[in-house]
């Protein structure tokens, strides 16, 4: 295998010298807002999750590929993250569950990537400097700085549009009606609604009139991509399903649609959160779960203080992780209870649906 | 929930003796634990046998019982003491089983007694009783394998009709999977049981389906009172189920998982803490994996912290047993602060962005006969752990860490004789478990064998295999490009793979100071990363650093002085613990003092490689290019170079001492120290000084051996210089011997091993001494030539015993005040002479009237930590600051330095030895030390000192039946003391013929004569013919005393001490420690031996 030399190059002019894997991008370059991922485990669904939309993700875990990829660790049909950033990428799988290696699946769903880079240095710079664009390929670095400086990231962009689906389509046989708002589903949230309900999943854009018309026992806010402020329209279908009585939860950027459907507002992180391991007290319970997390964005509860009780904070940085609304049959969280990658700490919050959906 | 406010003194069980599967892990987490205890404003009490440990430094307990980790003397320290709670988990196996005892007894976990906390009786129980665990797993819907439990060879055969071979076989209640073993055929399985429900404290064996070849995983996990749970490192073996965990090669985080798997194995691993019922602390969960179905079955747990957690400590940062003592007390995850961000909580998930890698060190070239093959008992007797950025990289410096001789995965002198075998003999070494095959794996790779049949071969996963074969790529690589033509991508490319210098100077054929220079100056140099818990993800406050060839370096510049400290590295007979201390306490002594101090070591058990021992942390390999490195990071981060500590840390750094800058070493100059190893020049000064040598020379070959040895006439003693632990010292009695040993020797040169013989490196040839008392003094001196004299230490066993297999007493019992005036001005004058700055071991002989000096050593020797159990000095820390320039009455005047304490004591030290690990082996002690760790018995008198030191080492002094006395003829006259005093103390009397004879001549009765044992009559398997042998089997001889000398006599009774060792009946094999034993005993029969705390005896 002959080496592609290529590097990164962040919007502050840092450079990071590595080699091209994976698809090969058009012009030698490829672009978007730079992530890091603290996971040790679940590149595949990390990549193939949709919420990754515009993002170059960068893993902190320097082995990555190791025991390849197969089609059920799939969160969607194919990868919206910009691009891939590994320290190593294994050239040899090894695992009984293993379809194919990692470098392969990155060609066949046109991901590129770049690796041999010093991972850390990046991290500790988007730590410190907060989510940056930054781009890499084959391409020279001053084209590759020139690209980070143009490229917008997620701001302003509404990358629902881009991953939701365009039909409505059914998963899963439960007992419950469940209608899913898709903003960029994951599969295995569709796995955990599935085990109780019949899923329909519908796009982002349905109009809560057509929601109700399937007389759902509850409606489902998926996670997704990007800012929750460019998504339009949304909360207002949302505020007529809570005008309805129906039965709501919603996950990650569902939290935070239904947050401002609630009239409260969102702010965005400095680096995000990103990984498997952090630390949400259930306030009720007292109880700390080790949570999945994917989001660059965040409920600020002061701006919901009157209409919603706040369930989960973060240990770390004490940001919101859920809430319950006080007048309706609805709460959410802003992290993973679903997992795919991640603990299974949390996966009590279905059953609590289900429980929700059984009162009604 | 905050802190129990309704306890107020714990009592916290120590591990005892360092033994093979409980190792110094247990003085980190028993230190962590005392430390945090006190700092939560508890009454700490502290109990454990181990001198060598940082725990019982008086300081760092209320009250420190260095007595003997029995169940009547944990009694005795509760009565005493009445303790609110005793703290069980931190101790390892040794404290478990105390405190199953002491349950079992009433004495503890009762009502009215005090509390187990951490984990409580019905946990332990559930967790190490085979069959209530695998229950209690099945119970909660966890596969395990099938399996049945067995107390007799019929039950067992029973058992393995419904399961069928093959089978591991492994007994209850153990440590380190002692007894424990595999059987494939009919009688492998007899043998297997056997052994094991002779291993087991309660006759119980687990017999289960063998999953050899199975993929074995551990994950470290936590739970608090409010039932969190945290996994905190997951840890995957490289070598598969049927090699103990603590022998295999073993890498976190695990590499091979996928999240699908690794969740799954989460649930599990808390479900069973959780039905186990640990209610706080720390548990170390094991997994096996059928690498072609994923099937996962739990394999065992255990409900306290262990070796793997101190790797998972080291591993990520997560101080395992400091957080589980504040848990035990009451805290939950979510109220204690993660020590390295001091931003985020304890109740998260570590996630590292490095690759750790932990090889174990073996000892097997010290017990001949041993197979050397591993296996479910664990045989390592330390080990090393690296960390890099990628798998290759931390192999290969976990490689080079090991100080074997290998500077890495191959690409040094150490990889020739594998050439020698062919394709089919090393496909066939890789199937077989050894402390070579990962090299062997190596060289098939190396030979273009394909990846498949090694795996097939090794049961490796093919992952791992692969990053090998990149190294060995990349060596072809490195070859075809040549050292002239390497390009800056090039190093950096061989770099990142681990390589070090030498590894590409053997390569090229060039010096490897020639390779650091080129790379050097190309602009290649290590970066220093952090592990900091958290992959970066927040700002660590704690550098806690590792080398890496990455873009960004991370340590912090600073403008404090600062001092290196100079670890020992990996334990190994020899080298263990004790040295740890020294080093510990000098960078506690340093930072005292307003040195910044940077600890460099790559042991994961030990308290130097805590984070917060030091200021800075450097978890490196001990080898010249590595710790160049640091120094040069150092004097860049510091804008000055630092000076460096090389004489605390055993022989591991000294043998570095003369490659580093001279300029910088703290204390006694590389010059002198070489002085003192050099035999020529050390002969010289002895001359010079007027005090006597064993009369001797040195030996380059066989022939100058040969004609020292006729010279000073036989029986010599021949050494290695530059070793430690006596490696590969003998007494020699002939020229056909002396040729033997010399031809050893040359072998071990060739392959760069400890104790080679090379041109550097003459073999020393002396007169031995025969029947002479040793003595050993450890003194400090200072630049002004002020000598303190820590302590004279008078050793039981005759010289030609090995100082560190040998017990000695403080203070000395029967030298007579000239003498030990003459040890102190020798001591002074050597000191003076050599110019030492800081510590000096002198060990001298003595006979009639005449003290011989036989070595002399400018550093930190194995008996400084006694000594300042003994006499309350910290010879340490009152070294380390001489070392940097302040004087012994400096340290008077600011305190440190007290004068000795006398108030009547003993102090007995004994050593413990692996025997029971090693059943093939002669028992009788030599030059060459095998002691794995040591004891401490302190008391009023020596003979009840010496009881307790036995009593702490294992060994069990007899109080009824019949003692077996069989003695060479230079020690039949000390038989008549014996055997009165045993007849005094109601016991019987077996000897063989000859001692027999001798007894009764002089009118004392033997209870029983038996025949001579001759190897010739014996077969070890079945010695049913023997008399002797099946007074032993049958229990009736409850202690053997028996004195080889000689060659002929040594393999003599080598059967008899073997067979006693196989039915585990205590032996003495020098006249003294029988004489030191019986004297005990009588002691201890008229007043009852008492517990008395360190403090106590220090009065302070």
């Amino acid at each position: 295998m002959t080496i592609r030399e290529a590097a990164l190059v962040l919007r502050d002019g840092s450079i990071f010298e590595g080699e091209a894997i994976g698809a090969i991008p058009p012009n030698g370059i490829c672009s978007g807002e730079v992530v890091f991922n603290t996971t040790f485990t679940g590149y595949q669904e990390v990549l193939s999750d949709p919420s990754y939309a515009g993002q170059i993700i960068s893993f902190t875990t320097p082995h990555i590929g190791n025991y390849g990829t197969t089609g059920y660790d799939n969160e969607s049909k194919q990868v919206f993250a910009r691009g891939v950033v590994v320290r190593d990428l294994a050239r040899r799988r090894s695992n009984w569950r293993s379809e194919e290696d990692l470098d392969h699946y990155l060609q066949v769903l046109k991901v590129a990537g770049i690796a041999g880079i010093d991972t850390r240095r990046l991290t500790r710079i988007l730590r410190q400097a907060g989510s940056m664009t930054g781009a890499f390929g084959t391409a020279s670095v001053s084209d590759l700085h020139k690209a980070a400086q143009r490229e917008v990231g997620t701001e302003g962009v509404n990358l629902v549009a881009q991953v939701t689906t365009s039909e409505e389509y059914q998963f899963g046989t439960g007992q419950f009606n469940v209608v899913a708002f898709d903003f960029g589903i994951k599969q295995t949230i569709l796995r955990c609604l599935g085990e109780m309900a019949t899923v329909r999943v519908v796009p982002a854009t349905t109009a809560a009139e057509q929601v109700l018309k399937m007389s759902p026992h509850g409606v489902f806010l998926s996670n997704g991509p990007g800012d929750p402020q460019n998504v339009t329209g949304v909360p207002e279908t949302l505020r007529h399903l809570l005008g309805a009585g129906v039965p709501i939860f919603g996950i990650c950027l569902g939290h935070q649609l239904l947050s401002l459907a609630l009239g409260g507002t969102t702010f965005k992180l400095p680096f995000g959160h990103h990984g498997a391991n952090h630390p949400v007290r259930n306030l009720r319970t007292g109880v700390v779960e080790i949570t999945s997390q994917n989001h660059n964005f965040c409920v600020d509860p002061e701006s919901l203080r009157d209409r919603v009780d706040i369930t989960h904070t973060n240990l770390n940085d004490h940001t919101n992780e859920g809430m319950r609304v006080r007048d309706a049959r609805c709460f959410s969280v802003q992290y993973h209870p679903e997992a795919g990658p991640g603990p299974h700490d949390s996966r009590y919050l279905f059953q609590e649906f289900c429980d929700l959906m059984e009162s009604a | 929930m905050p802190r129990r406010s309704d306890l107020t003194s714990i009592l916290i069980i120590g591990s005892g003796p360092i033994v093979i599967g409980q190792a110094c892990e247990f003085d980190y987490s028993g230190t962590q634990a005392c430390r945090v205890l006190r700092d939560e404003g508890y009454r700490v009490i502290l109990a454990n046998s181990n001198p060598a440990t940082i725990m019982t430094d008086p300081d760092f307990a209320d009250r420190t019982y260095i007595e003997p980790l029995t169940v009547d003397v944990l009694q005795a320290i509760i009565e005493r003491e009445r303790p609110d709670a005793v703290l069980p988990t931190l101790g390892g196996q040794t404290a478990l089983n105390l405190a199953m005892a002491l349950y079992a007894r009433g004495v503890v976990g009762v009502p009215g007694t005090p509390e187990l906390i951490g984990a409580n009786a019905l946990a332990i129980a559930t967790a190490e009783d085979r069959e209530k665990f695998k229950a209690a797993m099945i119970e909660i819907g966890l596969a395990v394998p099938p399996s049945g439990v067995a107390h007799s060879i019929e039950e067992a055969n029973e058992v393995i009709a419904s399961i069928g071979l093959p089978v591991i076989i492994r007994p209850a209640y153990i440590l380190g999977g002692h007894g424990t073993g595999i059987a494939e055929t009919a009688p492998q399985f007899v043998t297997a049981v056997a052994n094991g429900l002779a291993a087991s404290p309660i006759s119980e064996v687990l017999i289960e389906r063998s999953i050899v070849g199975w993929k074995e995983f551990e994950l470290e996990v936590m739970r608090d009172r409010a039932d969190n749970c945290v996994v905190i490192c997951s840890i995957e073996n490289v070598d598969a189920m049927g090699v103990h965990t603590g022998d295999s090669i073993t890498v976190a985080p695990a590499l091979t998982l996928s999240d699908f798997e690794y969740q799954r194995m989460r649930d599990a691993a808390f479900a069973c803490i959780r039905r186990v019922g640990v209610e706080t602390g720390g548990s170390n969960v094991q997994f096996a994996v059928n690498p072609q179905t994923g099937e996962q079955v739990i394999i065992e747990m255990n409900p306290r912290v262990s070796r793997s957690s101190a790797l998972a400590s080291k591993a990520t940062g997560f101080p395992i047993a400091k957080i589980a003592a504040k848990l035990a007390v009451g805290y939950t995850l979510d109220e204690i602060p993660n020590d390295i961000t001091k931003m985020t909580p304890a109740s998260f998930e570590p996630t590292i962005d490095y690759v750790v890698t932990k090889v174990p060190r073996w000892a097997f070239e010290k017990f001949p006969g041993t197979s050397g093959v591993l296996g479910t008992q664990m045989q390592s007797v330390g080990e090393a752990m690296a960390i890099g950025r990628t798998f290759p990289e931390s192999l290969q410096k976990a490689l080079r860490s090991l100080e074997i001789g290998r500077l890495g995965l191959n690409c040094d002198p150490a990889e020739k004789p594998m050439a020698l075998l062919s394709d089919e003999e090393i496909i066939a070494a890789i199937a077989i478990p050894t402390p070579e095959r990962l090299f062997q794996v190596g060289e098939c790779l190396r030979r273009g064998i394909d990846l498949n049949v090694v795996h097939l071969a090794s049961r490796i996963d093919p992952w791992f295999i692969d990053q090998m074969q990149m190294i060995i790529e990349e060596r072809v690589v490195l070859a075809a490009i040549g050292f002239e033509a390497m390009t800056r991508a090039n190093w950096r490319r061989a770099k990142r793979l681990g390589f070090a210098d030498g590894q590409l100077a053997y390569l090229w054929d060039v010096s490897e100071e020639l390779v650091r220079n080129a790379r050097i100056d190309i602009g290649v140099i290590p970066t220093y990363k952090t592990v900091d818990t958290c992959s970066a993800e927040f700002e660590a406050q704690t550098p806690y650093h590792y080398s890496t060839y990455e873009d960004e370096s991370e340590v912090r510049p600073s403008s404090k002085p600062r001092v290196i400290i100079l670890g020992s590295g990996p334990n190994r007979i020899g080298q263990g613990i004790e040295f740890d201390y020294c080093c510990v306490h000098a960078s506690f002594a340093l930072r005292d003092a307003g040195y910044e101090t940077v600890m460099v070591n790559c042991n994961p058990e030990t308290v130097s490689t805590d984070y917060d021992t030091s200021d800075r942390l450097y978890f490196e390999p001990l080898t010249v290019e590595d710790v160049m490195n640091v120094i040069e990071a150092e004097t860049i981060a510091g804008g000055a170079p630092p000076r460096v500590v090389v004489s605390l840390g055993g022989q591991t750094p000294l043998k570095l001492s003369g490659e580093l800058p001279a300029s910088l070493i703290a204390g006694t100059s590389a010059q002198s120290i070489d002085v003192a190893e050099d035999r020529q020049k050390w002969s010289a000064l002895c001359n010079q000084l007027g005090i006597t040598q064993p009369p001797g020379g040195t030996a380059l070959n066989v022939d100058d051996a040969l004609n020292v040895a006729h010279r000073v006439g036989y029986p010599v003693l021949v050494r290695p210089s530059y070793v430690l632990g006596g490696r590969a010292m003998q007494i020699v009695h002939d020229d056909s011997h002396l040729v033997r040993a010399m031809g050893e020797m040359a072998v071990a040169g060739t392959l760069g091993r400890e104790g080679g013989l090379s041109a550097h490196r003459p073999v020393l040839v002396d007169r031995f001494l025969e029947d002479a008392t040793e003595i050993d003094v450890d003194a400090i001196r200072d630049a002004t030539g002020d000598v303190l004299i820590g302590g004279i230490m008078e050793h039981v066993e005759e010289a030609g015993v090995h100082s560190g297999d040998s017990a000695c007493a403080i203070p000395p019992q029967t030298l007579e005040p000239w003498a030990i005036e003459a040890i102190e001005s020798y001591t002074k004058a050597i000191a003076n002479a050599l110019d030492v700055r800081g510590l000096l071991n002198v060990q001298f002989a003595l006979t009639g009237s005449t003290i011989y000096v036989l070595e002399a050593n400018p550093r930190a020797s194995r008996t400084v930590p006694f000594v300042a159990k003994a006499t309350g000095v910290p010879l340490a820390k009152i070294a380390s600051r001489v070392m940097l320039g302040a004087t012994l009455g400096e340290l008077r005047a600011e305190g440190l330095l007290k004068n000795p304490i006398n108030h009547g004591h003993v102090a007995v030290k004994e050593a413990v030895l692996p025997f029971n690990r090693f059943p093939e082996v002669d028992t009788a002690l030599g030059p060459e030390m095998r002691s794995t760790g040591e004891v401490m018995g302190i008391d009023s008198t020596f003979g009840r000192a010496f009881v307790k030191a036995e009593t702490a080492a294992g060994t069990e002094l007899p109080t009824s039946g019949m003692v077996f006395l069989t003695l060479n003829d230079r020690d039949k006259s000390s038989s008549l003391v014996i055997a009165k005093r045993l007849r005094q103390l109601g016991l019987g009397i077996v000897a063989t013929s000859g001692t027999a004879d001798y007894l009764q001549k002089f009118g004392y009765p033997v209870d029983r004569v038996v025949g001579k044992v001759s190897e010739s009559e014996v077969d070890l398997a079945t010695q049913l013919n023997s008399d002797a042998v099946e007074l032993l089997k049958r229990g009736e001889i409850t202690f053997v005393i028996n004195t080889p000398s000689g060659r002929r006599t040594r393999t003599d009774g080598e059967a008899i001490r073997k067979a006693a060792n196989i039915y585990r009946v205590s032996s003495v094999t020098t006249i003294k420690a029988a004489l030191a034993a019986v004297q005990g005993l009588a002691e201890a029969q008229e007043h009852p031996l008492e517990v008395r705390s360190l403090q106590e005896y220090h009065g302070r």
